[in-house]
């Protein structure tokens, strides 16, 4: 892992309506690190993402990626460029075979038949979903769904992929897996961001994270300096009392 | 990672392509052969009107079914090339071939610019609008006194020619036309379904917004869908308005062919390659031997049995019949494999 | 042109414009509580015509007494094409939006043959009422009775409905239910039984606009087509969903049509309605007061 930075977010706000979701948010990701995204309930974090996924454009400031102003740029381009990105509650295509979804995928890098399909079969055998290329998308299991976003956004050979609480609502067992795949996929130098409620859950898995709060950065570094920072201990706690 | 688990499945997958082209063609081949056993005029005229909405349908199917922007104003493509194709002829002396060419690429067109603000529209507010602007296409063709208004045009009797594509007497040149046409749209369907295009188009009509997040450019991918969906669908209307020799809004731009195009997709299987014909070949026959033996005489019965099998068809078998073909191959499959 | 002459379009237009709104209203309602857009409706409001024609034929009764009737009958029309074909059709596992399209299609297809099968394609007029054929003189502008009289109607719905969706139970479940249909259920509200009384109560309004309709306009199979396509157009213009969207919108379409015909020719008039459609819709894809 080097220090140099794959997406730099300057000053970077998003209002929605009188709501301010983001406000004036500094963050840089650095190229090949897994970066933890966490926050309570409302924090923005996933305002943040779908900034930098380009689902809407901020308010305002200014978001770098791979040395390239992408601000307010469209998700079809910026996953040309490189960002991929999986979706919270999953969003496979259900008219779509397993093998065809992963494949729509593919056809940003491979845009003749054979070659996308041929990385598609390669991707579902790396993920582990090689055995159900065949299945409808509306056949699998949730866990098994989480699965396909991961490997429909690795079929864009991704240079920073964004994931949205992929190891949320899964069984101890399967969170494992889902950790192990996501070590796999760092050690080819995929950069990645993960966007994630639940504290424990990410903590040993990320390499730095970056805590918000009321759309602001509270606190951000090493896991094991973050969970003990006293601000975000507050937060933390703040929201649970609310919640309860 | 092993070689042979991700090269299997494509050599397997490349068969199945190679086996459903083979399919077609024998079915072509096969269809190709009716008219010899078939000489009676009524019953060649329903086949005519059933391979006609065979590709009508496909063509709807692009924009309908594969790419899920339902579009109920078909009728202003028919329209666009039933007239274009009747004026040049009527007007200037160009053969059909020429006028269903020309109609088709201003369709195309046509459907470029109406798409550039229609696709900004989701669901039934696209559907709507479709309808509105196929009607007030019918209002200005009515009033538009160059183009005949409501009497429409008569096309001149000309001796028996492929060249002119007029056949007073025998309609199996007809025949042969509208199964060319009928085999190009396939064909056409064929080769783009199993391309980037084809599943960018699938994925644009399940979830717009993640297909957009992997690299799809969705605008443009319903925007190509419409104007190949517009192109044949003129091509088609030229067709019609040749073998009827007679056009006026009403036949050729009445809401009622909207619906007709989409029917056959709905009930066949929508975004699938043989629905529209299958739809059409039930449909079609079905409609007019019910119009013959019970809406000679306006009683309406055959509109009710029309509408009855529309509703229970969409409503117990939403992926058309095809479907029940899909599902009991998949279960044929798994008892295979067991 | 005088004052006077455009006075008479504006107040004609204005009155044709709540019928329209009355028309509009059930369609707009149906798709806010459930998202699902009725192609049979033009067909509902045929029904209703024909329905009001019957039993002034049968009763030998005035239509405006028998209005009540016709409202019901549609109420209990709408509340079996829930449970006959709606039902079923929100259960589709597959092309949901589709399937809705094309199982109201058929719908409308088989109400309008069985209209013909028992009515003949024949237009049909209820001759003699109360209010046929006469007309208000107010300071040189004509207004026939049966419109105003409509336009009243219509007034009275919309504040009924008003008071109903603001005031009571059901108006409350109502809303409950388009907010958050998962909710609901847990609250002890059947969804089932919302849906196939807000389909009678859809149903009813445009049975109500039949009822009206019925005294002064012809009554044929396919009467239904050209008012569910202004229908259609006045709730995408004033926003699926939103019930004071058709009223604007409802009225806004009748002027438009009515100042349209002093412009182009007559058989143009809804060229003018269209195109603003398409313009608003342009400019605001969910209509002037959709939410999407």
């Amino acid at each position: 892992m080097s220090s140099d930075p794959i997406v730099i977010c300057e000053k970077v706000s998003r209002r929605f309506g009188g709501l301010v979701a983001n406000d004036s948010i500094d963050m840089t990701v650095r190229r090949g690190e897994i970066l933890g995204l966490i926050g309570p309930n409302g924090a923005g974090k996933s305002t943040l993402f779908n900034l930098i996924a380009g689902s809407f454009p901020p308010s305002s400031g200014k978001i770098m990626f791979d040395g390239q102003d992408i601000t307010g740029l469209p998700a079809a381009k910026l996953c040309a460029l490189g960002i991929a990105r999986t979706y919270q509650v999953p969003r496979s295509f259900d008219s779509m075979s397993v093998i065809e979804n992963v494949t729509v995928g593919a056809f940003v890098r491979y845009p003749r038949m054979l070659q996308a399909r041929e990385k598609a079969m390669a991707v579902l055998d790396y993920v582990g979903l090689a055995s159900k290329a065949d299945a409808a998308g509306s056949e699998l299991t949730p866990p098994q769904k989480r699965r396909l976003e991961v490997a429909r956004a690795l079929a864009t050979e991704p240079k920073l992929l964004l994931l949205d609480e992929v190891l949320t609502g899964l069984t101890p067992a399967e969170a494992r897996a889902g950790v192990e795949l996501i070590r796999k996929i760092r050690e080819t130098g995929v950069t990645i961001v993960m966007v994630e409620h639940v504290m424990e859950v990410v903590m040993p898995l990320v390499d730095r994270a970056v805590v918000l709060h009321l759309g602001k950065v509270l606190a951000e570094g090493a896991p094991t300096a973050v969970v003990r920072d006293e601000k975000v201990i507050a937060a933390y706690l703040g929201d649970r009392h609310r919640a309860a | 990672m092993s070689d042979i688990a991700v090269t299997a499945p494509i050599t397997s997958f490349v068969a199945s392509r190679r086996r459903q082209l083979v399919i077609a063609l024998i079915v072509f081949a096969a269809i190709a052969l009716i008219p010899r056993a078939v000489s009676d005029v009524y019953t060649m005229n329903v086949l005519i009107l059933t391979l006609l909405f065979a590709a009508l349908s496909q063509s709807w199917n692009i924009l309908g079914g594969y790419c899920g922007q339902v579009s109920l104003g078909h009728a202003l493509y028919f329209g666009i090339g039933a007239y274009a194709t009747s004026i040049l002829f009527v007007k200037f002396g160009i053969v059909a071939w020429g006028g269903m060419l020309f109609g088709g690429i201003l369709s195309a067109l046509v459907a470029l610019a109406l798409g550039y603000p229609c696709f900004r529209l989701k669901g039934h507010y696209f559907s709507i609008a479709t309808i509105v602007i196929a009607e007030i296409g019918l209002l200005l063709v009515h009033n538009w006194d160059y183009g005949g208004a409501a009497l429409g045009i008569q096309w001149p009797f000309n001796p028996d020619s492929w060249w002119t594509l007029q056949f007073a007497r025998n309609k199996v040149p007809y025949f042969y036309f509208v199964l060319g046409l009928f085999a190009v749209t396939w064909l056409v369907t064929y080769a783009i379904v199993e391309s980037r295009w084809g599943y960018w188009w699938r994925a644009v009509k399940d979830d717009p917004d993640a297909a957009e997040s992997l690299g799809v450019t969705v605008f443009n991918s319903k925007m190509g869908a419409a104007a190949i969906s517009a192109f044949f669908t003129a091509i088609g209307g030229g067709f019609y308005a040749a073998f009827v020799s007679y056009i006026d809004p009403e036949s050729v731009m009445h809401f009622r062919f909207s619906l007709l195009m989409a029917l056959p997709a709905v009930l066949g299987g929508v975004g699938s390659l043989w629905g529209p014909a299958v739809g059409a070949l039930i449909l079609i026959p079905m409609a007019e031997l019910t119009r013959s033996y019970l809406g000679g005489t306006g009683s309406g019965l055959d509109l009710v049995i029309y509408g009855l099998l529309v509703m229970v068809v969409s409503l117990t078998q939403p992926e058309g019949i095809m479907g029940i073909f899909k599902r009991s191959a998949k279960k044929a499959d798994a008892k295979a494999e067991a | 042109m005088t004052t006077q002459a455009f006075l008479q379009v504006l107040a004609s237009g204005i009155l044709i414009g709540l019928i329209y709104a009355l028309i509009a209203v059930g369609l707009s309602l149906i798709f806010g509580l459930m998202d699902v857009v009725n192609f049979a409706h033009g067909e509902f409001l045929m029904l209703a015509m024909y329905a009001m024609f019957g039993l002034v034929l049968v009763t030998a009764i005035d239509p405006v007494l028998l209005m009540p009737i016709v409202v019901g009958i549609m109420f209990v029309v709408g509340v079996s094409a829930y449970a006959g074909v709606i039902r079923f059709a929100m259960r589709a596992k597959a092309n949901p939006g589709m399937v809705q399209i094309f199982a109201t299609f058929g719908l409308a297809l088989v109400i309008q043959g069985l209209a013909q099968y028992f009515f003949t394609p024949d237009y049909r007029n209820i001759g003699n009422s109360w209010l046929g054929g006469k007309t208000l003189n107010l300071g040189g502008v004509f207004l026939p009775w049966p419109q105003i009289y409509g336009g009243v109607i219509s007034l009275l719905a919309f504040g009924g409905l008003y008071l109903l969706i603001t005031r009571t139970d059901f108006g409350k479940a109502l809303e409950a239910t388009r907010e958050d249909q998962g909710a609901v259920a847990l609250v002890g509200i059947d969804r089932n039984r919302v849906f196939a009384l807000g389909w009678g109560l859809g149903a009813a309004l445009v049975g109500l606009s039949g009822a009206v309709l019925a005294v002064f306009y012809y009554i044929y199979p396919q009467v239904g087509g050209p008012f569910a396509l202004i229908a259609y157009v006045t709730v995408a213009l004033g926003g699926f969903g939103s019930i004071f969207g058709a009223l604007v919108a409802g009225l806004i379409v009748g002027v438009v049509e009515a100042l349209t015909a002093l412009i182009l020719p007559p058989a143009l008039k809804s060229v003018g309605v269209y195109s603003l459609y398409l313009a608003v819709l342009f400019v605001r894809p969910s209509g002037l007061f959709g939410r999407l």
